[in-house]
């Protein structure tokens, strides 16, 4: 008898497919942030708040839905990223409804724009939309190597997304930045899936092309310099989405997409020399649009210096406006100290503007504190560790890229919008995943979990038992 | 590729570590610049987020606070007789912050005080509203209203303390403002602050702590206990030795008088007829040295906090001798606050011991109990009981037959010492000059209150009919007279 020992890519023989540890963790993702409206209710007016129970119920069915079909159909999908990103969309939730309470954002909704209306039930059901989103994605992606299949029809319609606000008409400008389009009474931004389309078409192409780009090179000044047929469309992608983005004035996106990019081609040529030539593209890029767009300049000014910036700046311009904003994330992130103010408490509803989508994040330190914004920060790192472990545990280069695209820009997108609400870079806008208002985001964000769960899945799941060997098979040895 | 991989794997927990690193600076490190800084409205959002505390005078309060239904700031300040207690209370608005009491007890009146924290958390849990605490002062409303309206139109200061104590009674500044009429954020408000802020007469100048006067001729009271405790004069009715026409060391010129008989006398009726030339040679003989160590005695050249700041008063510690001589009569860089001058008085009226003068008296939590009771504190001992006595006498002399007349209480076992003066000042002396009156009134109990009065600029009062006797001392009998009767 010999052993047969099947080797998977994670080493366990019969992984499980912990299934149970995901509901049991969703319970407590459900729990944790219908505790978070209670007290929230209870430190606005003393009472219970009337929602608690459908909010409750809301979350708990999207939760559920969405943790049945997991097991249906991704049984052994990573069994963290489902309930991290169900705790961050729930208290995403409890977030923005209790921004709405604000009557001085009321007050200023009603004098901007006439009338109020509350962004709560909104987001609810965009969450709503982004589960459907998720079951939709691992019901209809059975493998995410037929997303391959895609790989240039990928690249058109990111290319689409990205144009469609710049269309006259569909695009609409939202304090200079064009990045979102109208459609029927909603907004889209279509950014947001081009993020997911963009990573879709650097795997595939990547994929094919890794070893040309990696091997085939030439040498120049100690890099190694791909040729230009293999590098060509892949640098033509990248400076047109590049070029839309700064059109747009959306340049939080603009980097995403560009350190999305140079993390794949590293991690599909395994070569050092892209980063360092990421790096320089990266630091020209920055100057020349620093020094020519004038918000861009007032954007780094709130971020070098913003209380001295304010008492600089000339009255009511663009970059008073900035920096203004820039003290007043800063001061709320300040009087959260420690612990914070408790939820329903602080004032971070003195940032008016995006307080509830650009810059939820402030909330979050001035009402949960030091404590609550590490909790936050490390529920994403953990995400982006989940992520990179099901990019790690892969067993196609493929799924090895796409899981890595869609968790290291992730990541460069937690760390631009908290590092620019926190004043660690200059500020761009884009919204905190899961957390922020926004339909688009919170939909594009269970798609790319979606996406997540599918390859782990895939990953984790036991290699099929091999057919059984003829040669090793016992030799019937037939004795004379 | 997963040497790669794991090499973007540390590079996105970077990332993380970078973000924690952050937000530890900006929540730990930075919080409490962040959290008070001044413009970050959240400290005046909390400090009119409850029913704020009052300040209160005679177990009155003597400022209020309204619920405005504003989103910002729910409560606004109000005052009684704001113009009045304005040198007390300082003011609480909600566009320009906060000064004086209403600053300095902030954590107090909010209820945010760390010593109020049993409290809250009481309250916490008995549902009932959040309030601040109330501060109690030592102020007397009788002797104050005294003050404010015998400084009626004037420009000038009354400044009132107990000697025994050095409690301050009353503290009166005129011209003063209304803290009502700026206490919201409104455009009113704004309209009265640069009003308040344009007004060429100051009327948010506190000039009874804040502003330092030349003091003229009450400064003599100093020169004459520096002269006693050094030992120059010890029989207060002996005669000086003083020529008429007296020189001022290096200088030519001699020391002027306004009156005659200066010429050798006494102290004490140096001091009644306020002779420049005696009090000046005296200076000179006690030295410069000798004149600061006891005018520091008294409170000079330190700022006092009682708790609101007040200015130092001013005696040239590197004058030469001339200059010293000139100190000496109140004039060259003597400058005093009306606060300094009535802790000399009161330092004289006490036997010399100078009590620490303060004006909060207790800290109340919102269920009265006291958080902290002040409690009279000795500062120093500028001069000696007997000589004490000795300027008691001649000060008590001026009253009953000097410029101190009009001072006089005439109230049976009540005695008044006091000194006028009237000082010089402005550029060759061009200007209107500043009529100053000091006194204390002693019954057998010792002194009830001692009086600094200041009038700045009297209306419609000739520059010749400007003295501390005629104007100031007036105002100083009211004080007194309101602090006796209120005493009973």
């Amino acid at each position: 008898m010999s052993v047969v020992t099947n080797t998977t890519t994670i080493g366990a023989i019969e992984a499980p497919s912990r299934r149970n540890t995901e509901l049991a963790l969703l319970a407590f993702a459900v729990a944790i942030p219908v505790f978070a409206y209670l007290n929230v209710g209870l430190a606005l007016d003393g009472e219970v708040p009337s929602g608690m129970l459908g909010y409750g119920l809301g979350l708990a069915l999207l939760a559920t839905v969405a943790h049945l079909v997991v097991r249906k159909w991704a049984p052994y999908a990573d069994p963290l990223l489902l309930p991290l990103a169900t705790l961050l969309n729930g208290m995403g939730l409890v977030l923005i409804w209790r921004l709405d309470q604000s009557p001085r954002l009321i007050d200023l909704a009603k004098r901007s724009y006439g009338a109020f209306s509350p962004s709560a039930p909104n987001q609810m059901m965009y969450s709503a939309i982004g589960i459907a989103m998720f079951v939709g994605v691992l019901l209809l992606l059975k493998d995410h190597r037929v997303l391959q299949r895609y790989t240039y029809i990928s690249m058109v319609v990111a290319l689409f997304l990205l144009l469609l606000p710049l269309v006259p008409g569909l695009g609409t400008d939202v304090f200079g930045a064009k990045i979102w389009i109208r459609i029927g009474g909603f907004s889209i931004q279509p950014g947001e899936f081009a993020k997911l389309v963009l990573a879709v078409f650097f795997s595939g192409y990547l994929m094919v092309k890794r070893d040309a780009l990696a091997l085939a090179s030439r040498r120049f000044m100690g890099l190694y310099l791909p040729r230009g047929r293999d590098l060509g469309p892949i640098l033509t992608i990248w400076a047109v989405s590049l070029l839309i983005l700064v059109f747009e004035n959306d340049l939080g996106t603009s980097l995403l997409f560009f350190g999305m990019f140079v993390i794949m081609l590293y991690v599909a040529t395994e070569r050092t020399s892209w980063i360092v030539m990421g790096l320089l593209m990266a630091v020209a890029g920055a100057v020349a649009v620093g020094s020519t767009a004038s918000h861009v300049q007032s954007r780094v000014a709130a971020w070098l210096d913003p209380f001295e910036c304010l008492k600089t700046a000339p009255e009511s311009s663009n970059m008073a406006y900035a920096c203004d904003q820039m003290t007043q994330v800063l001061m709320s992130f300040g009087s959260g100290g420690i612990l914070g103010t408790g939820l329903g408490q602080g004032n971070s509803d003195l940032i008016q503007f995006a307080a509830n989508s650009d810059f939820i994040f402030a909330t979050v330190g001035e009402e949960l504190g030091l404590t609550g914004v590490m909790v936050f920060l490390l529920l994403y790192g953990l995400i982006i560790e989940r992520g990179i472990r099901t990019s790690l545990a892969a067993r196609d280069p493929f799924g090895k890229l796409l899981a890595m695209g869609l968790s290291g820009a992730f990541a460069l997108q937690v760390f631009v919008v908290a590092g620019g609400v926190m004043g660690l870079i200059p500020l761009t806008g884009m919204t905190m995943p899961f957390l922020a208002y926004g339909g688009s985001s919170v939909i594009a964000n269970w798609a790319l979990i979606g996406i997540l769960i599918r390859i782990s899945d895939t990953a984790r799941r036991p290699a099929p038992s091999p057919a059984p060997n003829p040669d090793a098979e016992m030799t019937q040895v037939v004795r004379p | 590729m997963n040497k790669p991989l794991r090499r973007v794997a540390i590079f996105c927990g970077l990332l993380v570590l970078a973000l924690l690193l952050r937000d530890n600076w900006l929540q730990f490190v930075r919080a409490d610049e962040l959290n008070a800084h001044p413009k970050n409205t959240r400290v005046r959002i909390e400090r009119y987020a409850n029913e704020r505390g009052n300040i209160i005078v005679d177990g009155k309060p003597i400022t209020g606070s309204v619920d405005s239904g504003d989103e910002y700031f729910k409560f606004k300040r109000t005052y009684v007789d704001g113009p009045m207690w304005a040198p007390v209370t300082g003011y609480a608005s909600q566009a320009y912050d906060a000064n004086q009491i209403e600053k300095i007890e902030d954590g107090i009146l909010t209820g945010n005080d760390d010593r109020l924290f049993f409290d809250r958390t009481l309250s916490m849990f008995t549902g009932e509203k959040k309030k601040g605490g109330d501060v109690v002062t030592t102020l007397n409303g009788a002797a104050q209203k005294a003050a404010f309206e015998g400084l009626g139109k004037n420009t000038g200061a009354v400044v009132a303390i107990e000697p025994s104590t050095g409690k301050i009674l009353a503290l009166a500044s005129t011209p003063s403002y209304d803290p009502s009429s700026f206490a919201g954020y409104s455009g009113k408000d704004e309209k009265a602050w640069v009003a308040l802020e344009k007004d060429k007469n100051k009327p948010k100048q506190n000039r009874a702590l804040r502003e330092i006067y030349p003091p003229g001729s009450v400064f003599k009271v100093v020169t004459a206990a520096a002269a006693l405790e050094a030992g120059k004069v010890k029989d207060i009715d002996a005669s000086t030795d003083t020529p008429e026409g007296w020189k001022i060391p290096l200088s030519t010129l001699p020391m002027k008088n306004h009156s005659g008989g200066c010429a050798n006398a006494s102290l004490n009726e140096a001091l009644r007829i306020s002779c420049n030339s005696v009090f000046a040679k005296l200076g000179d003989d006690v030295g410069r040295d000798k004149m600061v160590e006891t005018a520091e005695k008294f409170g000079f050249n330190a700022e006092q906090f009682t708790p609101v700041r007040s200015a130092a008063s001013v005696y040239d510690k590197n004058a030469d001798r001339g200059g010293n001589a000139l100190s000496s009569i109140g004039q060259f860089n003597t400058a005093t606050t009306p606060l300094q001058m009535a802790m000399v008085t009161a330092a004289i009226a006490n036997d010399g011991k100078l009590m620490k003068p303060y004006m909060i008296d207790q800290l109340r939590a919102p269920n009265l109990d006291v958080i902290k009771q002040n409690e009279p504190e000795e500062m120093s001992q500028p001069v000696s009981p007997e000589n004490a006595q000795k300027l008691q006498a001649m000060m008590e002399n001026v009253v009953s037959n000097g410029t101190g007349a009009k001072a006089d209480l005439k109230m049976s076992g009540v005695k008044v010492g006091g000194k006028t003066g009237t000082a010089q000042h402005g550029e060759k002396n061009a200007k209107r000059p500043y009529a100053w009156f000091i006194s204390y009134a002693k019954t057998d109990q010792g002194s009830p209150v001692a009086v600094a009065v200041i009038v700045e600029d009297a209306e419609g009062v000739g520059r010749e009919d400007i003295s501390g006797g005629g104007l100031a001392a007036p105002i100083a009998k009211a004080v007194m007279k309101a602090v006796l009767k209120s005493r009973g």
